[in-house]
């Protein structure tokens, strides 16, 4: 169990070891996004640049134009929230700056909702430079860090606060627009992404493993030939996301579907209204975002009369 | 190519050159049938001086490693740095007649990617000061003595992240940069010192640890002397006084000439008391 800020503040410390042009950004939240590990191996190339976020990814805009890869961290929430800046100073910019978004949904817990990112893939899914990435666990937010350096162009990385399973060892390779089918099956296919994909893990076993189970760690750019190839062999889509049912993964899936022309049925899990303070074990429960919410919804999608 | 290319200047004496691009730039907003005339006049003269030797630049190699940077954090004014890049030979004259025109590299506001003479697309006001305190950190990292110049407007500083920039690039000891503020006092809807009062504006600055200096920003020969300047572990903020529309006598601090371009008996009547 490890959670994925807690992978990015290791795996981003190697980074700089392996490449002089890695710098990294922090808005004063350096032990919460995990940060402060660079920060102490690497002082002279760390920026605290205070409680700041716009001016943050400005100067990391006019880093990366100037040569450097700069990650710019705080949490999801804060970060997306300076949109104009993000619009501007890094994607029309076309500018090499790696966005990391911490304490993802709802799954937060007490803080509530002021600090939980919720639009956060939304709002950047908007713009036509920037890939959207999300882990489900250690090994993979690794291989999506590394993938982010070797590709040039903005990015966006959306971690867990929580701890989340294993779910991938080495073997595993991610590559951006693809994604990974887990378990193949039949009638319906669950897509989760980050910490949900291990509620629909949970929600399938429960439901006797029957049901195929893809991780969605790319959401943008999204697998469009697996959404259409599972479209055409089950009978049921089913989201699921720890974000606003608007313009995230259920958003993305739906446009690939829609402008195919499929028939085949979609349904979303992810927040249909405001998040709110709790443990993130009731907070989960709450929201019916856990393995046992996932099969309440589930049940109820599969109960619903079709034409 | 670089090491064989040389490093262009213009000649800040040259009133003639002054007049001419003034010229240009009018003539360009009037093809483009929109722009921003008021703002343009009045940072022409502080780019001209910028690129009179100031700014190591060379034209037919822009991304020149050792490059002084220049950004234009006042996007709008853009058709004034259009016409000093295009004196200067980054690209050819005729493009200046482009502005604004569907497929050109000369967008309305600067894009980096279209026109690599420029060093950032800004346009959306008080974030160039952020970029260019990246530039200016990279170039620290990098042991780089080139500097970083950037030109905000006086309405753009109304904006918050200005003075997030203000309080981070002291304490990253930037003393590569230099802001120079083109203190105009007009902004589209009205006086910028009744819109939102920048006053006092050396104060503010120097209580942020700015190096803080003033200069008549249509005297070329002053600026010559002024914006150089630089002092060792602090970044420089000039305040440059200058006048909207500067150059032609019905456009001087009018308003109404932030954001409209001229038509044809306008731009006739401009040229003629630029006497060209």
């Amino acid at each position: 169990m490890k959670a994925t800020r807690d992978s990015f503040g290791e795996e981003v410390v190697k980074l700089g070891e392996q490449n002089p042009n890695v710098v990294v950004l922090d808005a004063d939240l350096s032990k919460s996004t995990k940060s402060i590990k660079f920060a102490q191996k690497f002082p002279d190339r760390f920026f605290q640049m205070g409680i700041a976020e716009s001016n943050m990814i400005g100067t990391a805009a006019g880093l990366a134009l100037s040569g450097k890869i700069p990650f710019a961290c705080s949490f999801g929430a804060f970060l997306t929230g300076r949109y104009d800046q993000i619009r501007m100073a890094v994607s029309y910019n076309r500018a090499n700056v790696k966005l990391v978004g911490t304490h993802a949904g709802v799954a937060i817990g007490e803080d509530g909702h002021s600090q939980m990112g919720l639009e956060d893939v939304a709002v950047l899914r908007s713009l036509p430079n920037m890939n959207i990435y999300q882990p489900a666990d250690d090994e993979e937010t690794n291989q999506i860090l590394r993938s982010m350096v070797e590709q040039a162009g903005p990015a966006y990385i959306r971690l867990t606060r929580q701890k989340l399973p294993k779910v991938y060892d080495s073997n595993y390779r991610f590559v951006p627009g693809k994604w990974n089918l887990h378990t193949k099956g039949s009638r319906v296919a669950l897509i989760g992404t980050g910490h949900l994909l291990h509620s629909c893990l949970e929600a399938n076993a429960v439901l006797g493993g029957k049901f195929s189970v893809v991780n969605a760690a790319s959401l943008k750019p999204v697998d469009t030939d697996l959404i259409l190839s599972l479209a055409s062999s089950h009978e049921l889509i089913v989201t699921a996301e720890d974000h606003y049912i608007t313009g995230g993964l259920g958003s993305a899936v739906a446009e690939v579907l829609a402008e195919a022309g499929s028939r085949t049925r979609l349904r979303r899990i992810g927040l249909r209204t405001f998040g709110e303070s709790g443990s993130p074990e009731d907070v989960l429960k709450h929201f019916q975002l856990d393995g046992p919410g996932v099969v309440t919804q589930l049940e109820k999608f599969l109960a619903e009369k079709t034409n | 190519m670089g090491s064989q290319s040389k490093i262009a200047s213009l000649n800040p004496n040259d009133d003639k050159l002054a007049t001419r691009l003034r010229a240009d730039i009018l003539k360009m907003i009037h093809s483009g049938k929109s722009g921003h005339p008021g703002g343009s006049l009045s940072c022409i003269d502080i780019l001209i001086s910028l690129f009179s030797g100031i700014v190591k630049c060379r034209p037919d190699d822009p991304q020149w490693s050792e490059r002084d940077r220049v950004v234009l954090s006042k996007g709008h004014g853009v058709p004034a740095l259009y016409a000093v890049l295009a004196e200067l030979g980054y690209f050819p004259k005729d493009w200046l007649m482009t502005l604004r025109h569907l497929g050109s590299p000369l967008q309305g506001h600067p894009d980096v990617a279209r026109l690599p003479a420029v060093e950032a697309a800004t346009g959306s006001l008080g974030q160039g000061l952020s970029i260019a305190q990246g530039m200016a950190l990279a170039l620290k990292l990098d042991k780089m003595a080139s500097r970083v110049f950037c030109i905000v407007g006086d309405g753009e500083i109304q904006e918050g992240q200005i003075w997030e920039a203000a309080m981070s690039a002291p304490k990253f000891k930037l003393d590569n940069l230099t802001v120079i503020l083109d203190y105009n006092h007009g902004q589209i809807d009205g006086p910028s010192d009744e819109i939102m009062s920048l006053e006092p504006i050396v104060d503010k600055w120097k209580a942020f640890n700015w190096n803080v200096l003033e200069v008549d920003g249509h005297d070329r020969r002053a600026m010559m002397d002024v914006l150089p300047r630089q002092v060792s572990g602090r970044p420089t903020f000039v305040v440059a006084h200058t006048i909207k529309g500067k150059g032609v006598s019905f456009m001087e601090r009018v308003i109404d000439w932030h954001g409209v371009a001229p038509n044809d008996e306008q731009l006739q009547n401009a040229l003629e008391e630029l006497k060209l």
